[in-house]
């Protein structure tokens, strides 16, 4: 098992109740697993969609990357800047 | 100059970032908040390490595409009453279509790639997360 940082922004951060946390999933896992991991132990995040976005250390990746033990795995909703 | 910043925009600092004798256009796009059914203010807040990150590519791409050309760009955070600007570029050229150019290119980049998010405020007290690509 390793560690996983997560982070919850804007109305994703309302629906975990936080905007940080750590999950332990089995490594190497992909980020669609932390995801799973995530709607288990913050249930309030199975509100957000199948596949949201996600950054995995700051850059914006697809659900099938790979993470590893001490990574960032971000959940964006949908982007509004501008 | 600070890419995000919680102060007011000024334009004047984004147009001596650019500015010089053998640019001879600029161009400044400025988005305000508009007051949108009720709308009093929107409440921005980002993933600031990514978003300037993504910044600098942005601005590294723009470069590369119109490498005469300077940009500079400024995201405000925090809450924006209607009618203050959220975000400031400035791009300056040689020529004119260099500038118009690269200063579209960054604003379209900059609504599909910063990790930015908007909650209305509304003067009955109401909020809500902005989540819909129309608000172009």
């Amino acid at each position: 098992m390793g560690k996983v940082s997560v982070r919850f922004f804007a109305r994703y951060a309302e629906l975990a109740g936080c905007s940080w946390s750590a999950v332990n999933v089995q490594t190497p896992a992909t980020v669609a697993d932390v995801i799973s991991r995530v709607r288990e132990v913050f249930p309030g995040t199975q509100a957000m969609p199948p596949r949201p976005l996600a950054a995995l250390n700051q850059r914006q990746v697809k659900l099938d990357a790979t993470v590893k033990e001490g990574d960032e795995v971000a959940l964006l909703p949908p982007l509004s800047g501008g | 100059m600070m890419h995000l910043t919680r102060h007011r925009l000024e334009v004047a600092d984004l147009l001596a970032e650019v500015q010089s004798a053998e640019r001879g256009g600029t161009c400044v796009f400025l988005g305000t908040v508009r007051n949108d059914a009720g709308v009093t203010g929107i409440d921005y807040t980002a993933y600031e390490a990514m978003a300037v990150e993504e910044i600098e590519r942005i601005l590294a791409e723009t470069h590369e595409r119109w490498p005469d050309a300077r940009v500079m760009l400024q995201h405000r955070l925090g809450l924006i009453p209607v009618g203050e600007a959220s975000i400031a570029i400035a791009a300056a050229a040689p020529h004119r279509d260099a500038a118009f150019a690269a200063c579209r290119h960054v604003i379209e980049a900059v609504k599909k790639r910063l990790p930015i998010w908007k909650k209305e405020l509304r003067g009955d007290g109401s909020e809500q997360w902005v989540e819909a690509h129309d608000h172009r």
